[in-house]
């Protein structure tokens, strides 16, 4: 759980070769990074049509390869959620595939949707508790992922006795103890005030560069966006589809004056100005 | 603070003044929350207490004068409270029959109620696994609960006979509804984003009833188990004064004995009784709730 991510300072020279979304296995530069480059979760061709007649999603395809951190803004109701809902196998997609081993697959919801009658500890537990693994084991899993996103000392809280940070904290360390390969956010921090979501984004990097995974993030703040990513990706209104696809150049391990940084004021610009041609 | 000690000094003079000559730098030093919990304290009791004294003062009037000057009745209809503890509870022969019926009573709600429990949740459980099964059931709780309960006691007793078994039906019949209905609503209206997590690591249809909705519908479902209690005891009572004779007397049955022989205060005491158990009951399941879910459901803690 808490091996380095296999090679960290590669994220951003590899974006340049990601933008044309080639299928796996094609950068064939070594033994070592073949591995690293078979995307761990890839669209192909994915499209929704809901029941009721609501088209969320015009065919879409990307992939998202170990090491990467994807985020997709886009206009409400552009069927971002609906992406990340097909991503985890909750919705089945109308037509085309996806490519994801289901079982190393974190979801965090848009709330923390922690259950109640548990205290921390015990909701940190319960995906392992679903998976059937030992009390033994989960309990150290779960004390070892409170401690990474930072509750020491909250264990035996219950969830209405935290903040709203504080549950998503939790609502982390829950996905974190199934060591999930293929992390999936779903605007986690949209209910979070500015300050509390900053730190926040700041705890997702660490544990980004930590643990190596590779992840999918939905939000609507651009500057989230561009802090967190090595790629961010612009969806259009409904039906959804991908209009454009910027790589981020910074490296890792980020600062949070980065936020300051001209460079990434210019990349938040051009971002904003796609998003605003998406829009019409 | 003065109000405070106004209130109490109404009732032991001597013992508050020791009190705050005891207590007074210390009360200085204090912050405010502990003055006001106090306060709050002091309010929760003062009120029903009041009430309660009005309402022992209005019906000593009652007896006294009201029966006669309002009513045109005999006084000896509405014996004074005093005459009600004397001759029902004080009264060793009187007392022993009512302290019988109330076992018996509560044996009828108990059973019945510990019946409903069990049927009542896996009736709910039914209903919420299948739209279909809601669908089919619902209606005719509803009808059931609509009927008046002493509609259909007679047609229990015609079938029944006044036994035990056909209290406990009553029991059941009459405190089905809330069980069934508390359960159903606790178990669906689970968070549909708890679920997704539940169907992502495809979680079965037993783990998700007993690691999810089962938790989840607890303070539910012991809201209805606090007003079926409730229901429960009437069922009984109910049963009991309309099948009047019986092997085990219940409340109900002592007191329409008293009230054949005119013997109306311990008729009263009876009723007394019954109120005592019925409180009782509202009590164990309220103080029940809040030690299951007290500790995470925010509602029981603010107090219900």
């Amino acid at each position: 759980m808490l091996a380095a991510r296999p090679n960290n300072t590669t994220a951003p020279t590899m974006v340049p070769e990601m933008n044309d979304s080639e299928p796996a296995n094609v950068n064939d530069t070594g033994p070592s990074n073949r591995h690293e480059l078979a995307p761990a979760l890839s669209f192909n061709g994915v499209s929704m049509v809901y029941p009721d007649g609501t088209h969320a999603l015009s065919e879409t395809s990307f992939d998202v390869r170990p090491g990467e951190f994807v985020t997709v803004v886009g206009p409400s109701g552009c069927g971002k959620s609906t992406l990340l809902k097909i991503a985890s196998g909750l919705n089945k997609p109308s037509t085309g595939s996806i490519t994801v081993d289901r079982s190393k697959v974190g979801y965090v919801f848009q709330d923390a949707t922690l259950l109640q009658w548990r205290n921390v500890r015990r909701n940190v537990e319960l995906l392992a508790e679903l998976e059937g693994i030992g009390r033994a084991e989960r309990a150290a899993r779960a004390a070892e992922a409170i401690s990474l996103v930072g509750l020491d000392g909250f264990e035996n809280k219950y969830p209405k006795q935290l903040s709203g940070g504080m549950k998503m904290r939790a609502s982390l360390a829950r996905s974190l103890v199934l060591n999930p390969k293929v992390f999936l956010f779903d605007e986690p921090f949209g209910a979070v005030d500015e300050i509390t979501r900053e730190r926040l984004n700041d705890e997702v990097l660490s544990l980004f560069t930590r643990q190596g995974f590779a992840g999918l993030f939905i939000t609507h703040s651009i500057s989230e966006a561009v802090f967190l990513s090595t790629r961010v990706l612009v969806m259009s209104a409904r039906p959804g589809r991908i209009v454009a696809d910027y790589p981020v150049p910074f490296s890792y391990p980020r600062q949070p004056d980065l936020r300051f940084d001209p460079a990434f004021a210019q990349l938040a610009g051009e971002i904003s100005h796609a998003l605003r041609g998406a829009h019409a | 603070m003065s109000q405070e000690a106004a209130i109490s000094r109404a009732f032991t003079e001597s013992e508050v003044l020791a009190h705050d000559a005891h207590e007074a730098p210390v009360h200085v030093d204090l912050d405010a929350p502990p003055a006001l919990t106090t306060k709050r304290q002091l309010s929760t009791y003062i009120g029903p207490l009041v009430v309660l004294l009005l309402f022992i003062g209005f019906w000593e009037y009652m007896h006294r004068d009201g029966m006669r000057r309002f009513l045109d009745k005999k006084p000896s209809l509405l014996p004074s409270p005093v005459t009600v503890i004397d001759q029902a509870f004080l009264d060793k022969r009187v007392r022993d029959q009512l302290l019988e019926g109330l076992g018996w009573t509560s044996y009828a709600a108990f059973l019945g109620l510990a019946i409903t429990i069990v049927f009542g949740i896996l009736l709910a459980v039914l209903m919420a696994r299948a739209v279909w099964m809601e669908r089919s059931i619902y209606p005719y709780l509803v009808a059931l609960q609509a009927t008046p309960v002493l509609a259909i006691v007679p047609i229990i007793y015609s079938v029944f006979g006044g036994s035990m078994s056909s209290r406990v039906y009553v029991c059941v019949m009459i405190a089905i509804f809330p069980i069934v209905t508390n359960t159903l609503f606790g178990l669906t209206s689970v968070d549909a984003s708890q679920h997704d997590l539940f169907t992502l690591r495809r979680a079965g249809t037993f783990t998700r009833l007993f690691k999810l909705q089962f938790p989840a519908a607890m303070p539910a479902i012991f809201t209805g188990f606090r007003i079926s209690a409730g229901l429960a005891v009437i069922g009984a009572i109910v049963g009991e004064q309309f099948f009047r004779q019986g092997q085990k007397p219940g409340i109900g049955i002592v007191m329409e004995q008293f009230r054949q022989k005119l013997r109306y205060a311990p008729m009263y005491g009876g009723l007394l009784i019954a109120a005592a158990l019925g409180i009782t009951v509202f009590f164990v399941f309220s103080w029940m709730a809040k030690l299951v879910v007290g500790h995470w459901h925010e509602a029981t803690r603010r107090g219900s």
